[in-house]
């Protein structure tokens, strides 16, 4: 695998095309350069679920995507990749397409609501057949697509729309859902969490996932200005500092063992974190509830240093 | 091949649909099992894994997934089908609209099965019945032979208009019940469908395209309505394929209409599917008593032959429509309301009364075919009827 330095990125990113509609500060645009960079190896086909990406990358008649690309619906993402590489094959198979000059590699993309919550069946039954496929998760934790509202993404105590911040409830009242977990249970190929301020820890995670053969899949922090109630220009930073308070900590499932990749040399308390943002704003006075947080950042990750920590024979 | 010299096989409705399956030999199958439909998918399985075909099949979780795995593959450029029944078509009913949206030419076996709740395994249309604005070609198949020739047909259609077909058998009635089928030679069916044209080649890596972009107000309108042109295209397209089908292999598929002893008919019953055989057989009965009686069997449901149905019942005095299924609207069954639409600028507009029969799989035998008869028979003869009646139910 070659390592890329930021001049390799921002050549081998070159196409996914300006003038989409993305919202000023929204991650994902730098997710999705970051993966065309590290499949400018490969001929992509990318089938993307309903939500922000869809809608602001292709409204008719433009399209920011330089490869095929195809969406369906909000909740087939897994399902429509499947076709999608199965046709490749028995197409090729039967000589009714020529071999591409790359090898081909199959994406499918899909933000927290169509991975975590309503597209999950359909990932998992991908998975399961074993389908030669990336699935990268944007995550920016709530259905922003239809206006903030609650997913099983989002953290506790988080203000949304479907989850507000109320007199009596303070926001969302169950912590997250942990996705990467419940699919690398799956036994995939490869399964990742990255977060774009980790660029070269992030590209090569892609690069991973799109050199086995098999299903693999990364989730991928993806900040959301109008959502999360941040300031447009401190998107990337916000992902750096939900890695820093192990918020959102970077690691991977290959071969049934674990690695943390990043671990904070210093503890960083979760409010660095949360003080930035408006969805926790009604927590910041409240220090029982940003413990409750902390409590669970830090049950989730003695859950992780344990997994890590069964060795393979040879590393005994 | 010898015109009209067919391999006579007896096989029950799911193993012919599978048979002809075989014979197509789709590039991608996507499919999920559900009674009674259940069989095409096994029989299809088993065809996979001793190497009769080379199809890539995809056995998904779910029926929302088997249509959406079927679209991704549609998509690519590939020869697809699937097959499913009432439940799993109701679950797939969001991925119908996309596949007909996207133009992709999709063939897919529906075995007639009821809806819960209540919940049964039983035949009838309502499923299907569903579906009438989903933008799929409908075809109501009469009994095992017609399913195996319509499904051919299918293929060859879908691919013409590039929108998607589906093709039903009753469920148990002909899915499950033996009989001796006509097939072709493997290669005589490979001859006739031919290899699919898509519109685009997805693993064109040098021409990206992008499929299914947000469609707004400013184009959206445009795109349903080329879509709706490949419905009425459908129309000619259709009645030319089954000309050129019957005329190469001496079948006698009727496309959008059978008529049945109609042609000097003073009043006629109009039913789909294998009703429409038990019907025959008791105008026969009737039609040797002296009575002037006839049928119209719809076949193709979508797009809607009502210049046919005009044709056929303008000037019969009265007509009573059989439906398998409820529109809850208390305005009858799906099928009166469209073939009373179908009539209303007719020359001479017959008197129309409307059946509702056989939900959950309930037998339509003699006794009740004899009734709807008698009172189509007095609805001619001056006497009022209701809007429609339910046959064969304890009230």
């Amino acid at each position: 695998m070659q390592r890329l330095n930021l001049k390799q990125l921002a050549e081998r990113s070159q196409g996914f095309a300006p003038g989409h509609r993305a919202c000023a500060g929204c991650a994902f645009p730098s997710i999705i350069r970051m993966l065309l960079a590290a499949g400018a190896d490969y001929d992509l086909v990318i089938a993307n679920a309903t939500g922000c990406m869809e809608v602001v990358t292709t409204i008719m008649p433009y399209s920011a995507w330089p490869v095929p690309w195809v969406h369906n619906a909000f909740e087939n993402a897994g399902a429509t990749i499947s076709g999608i590489e199965r046709a490749y094959k028995a197409l090729l198979k039967r000589g009714k397409i020529k071999n591409a000059k790359k090898p081909v590699k199959f994406v499918a993309i899909g933000g927290d609501g169509g991975t975590y919550d309503i597209g999950l069946q359909a990932l998992s039954g991908a998975i399961e057949r074993g389908h030669d496929f990336l699935y990268v998760l944007y995550d920016n934790e709530g259905y922003m697509n239809t206006g903030i509202q609650r997913s099983s993404a989002t953290p506790l105590h988080a203000h949304t729309t479907t989850s507000p911040a109320g007199t009596v409830i303070p926001g969302k009242q169950q912590p997250r859902k942990d996705l990467t977990k419940i699919i690398a249970m799956h036994r995939p190929r490869y399964a990742a969490q990255g977060s774009p301020a980790f660029w070269n820890d992030l590209v090569k995670k892609f690069q991973k996932g799109l050199e086995v053969d098999g299903p693999a899949f990364v989730a991928v922090l993806s900040t959301c200005p109008p959502g999360w109630g941040t300031p447009e220009n401190m998107s990337i930073e916000l992902t750096k500092l939900a890695v820093e308070t192990r918020f959102w900590p970077l690691y991977e499932y290959e071969d049934g063992y674990w690695k943390v990749n990043y671990k904070p040399r210093k503890f960083v308390p979760v409010e660095e974190f949360l003080k930035h943002q408006g969805r926790f704003k009604h927590i910041m006075k409240r220090p029982e509830l940003i413990k409750e947080i902390q409590d669970e950042i830090e049950k989730n990750w003695k859950e992780l240093l344990w997994l890590e920590s069964r060795k393979k024979e040879e590393e005994k | 091949m010898e015109k009209g010299t067919f391999i006579k096989m007896a096989l029950t409705g799911n193993e012919a649909y599978a048979y002809a399956m075989k014979q197509i030999n789709p590039d991608v199958v996507a499919a999920y099992p559900i009674t009674p439909a259940t069989e095409i998918v096994q029989i299809f399985s088993k065809y996979v894994a001793n190497g009769e075909v080379d199809t890539e099949f995809i056995p998904v979780e779910s029926e929302h997934s088997a249509l959406s795995a079927c679209v991704g593959a549609s998509v690519g450029g590939a020869r697809v089908m699937t097959g499913t029944s009432s439940q799993g078509l109701a679950l797939m009913h969001e991925i119908q609209y996309i596949a007909a949206g996207l133009r992709l030419p999709i063939v897919m076996a529906v075995a007639n099965r009821t809806l819960s709740a209540p919940i049964n395994i039983h035949g009838d249309h309502s499923d299907t019945m569903g579906s009438r604005d989903s933008g799929w070609i409908q075809i109501y198949t009469e009994n095992a032979n017609e399913a195996y020739h319509s499904v051919i047909m299918a293929i060859k259609i879908a691919e013409t208009v590039n929108l998607p077909a589906m093709v039903m058998l009753d469920g148990f009635i002909i899915s499950h019940e033996m009989e001796v089928v006509n097939t072709l030679p493997d290669e005589e069916v490979k001859k006739f469908i031919g290899e699919r044209k898509p519109l685009y080649n997805l693993f064109d890596f040098e021409n990206p395209v992008t499929v299914g972009p947000l469609d707004l107000q400013d184009y959206y309108f445009e795109h349903k309505r080329q879509q709706m042109e490949a419905m009425f295209n459908a129309k000619k397209v259709i009645l030319e394929i089954t000309k050129k089908y019957n005329d190469t292999f001496g079948t006698d598929i009727p496309a959008f209409v059978e008529p049945y002893r109609l042609d000097d008919a003073e009043y006629a019953v109009v039913a789909l599917s294998s009703a429409a055989s038990t019907l025959k057989e008791i105008i026969d009965e009737w039609r040797e008593k002296g009575e002037k009686v006839g049928l119209l069997r719809l076949r193709i449901t979508r797009p809607f032959p009502y210049e046919e149905v005009k044709k056929y019942l303008s000037g019969i005095k009265a007509v009573g429509v059989m439906d398998r299924a409820e529109t809850h609207s208390t305005l009858g069954g799906p099928m009166l309301q469209e073939v009373k639409a179908a009539l209303y600028d007719a020359e001479k507009r017959p008197k129309i009364t409307g059946f509702v029969f056989g939900l959950g799989g309930r037998d339509f035998d003699d006794e009740q075919a004899n009734t709807v008869l008698s009172m189509i028979k007095d609805l001619k003869d001056g006497k009022e009827l209701p809007l429609y009646s339910f046959i064969g139910v304890r009230e």
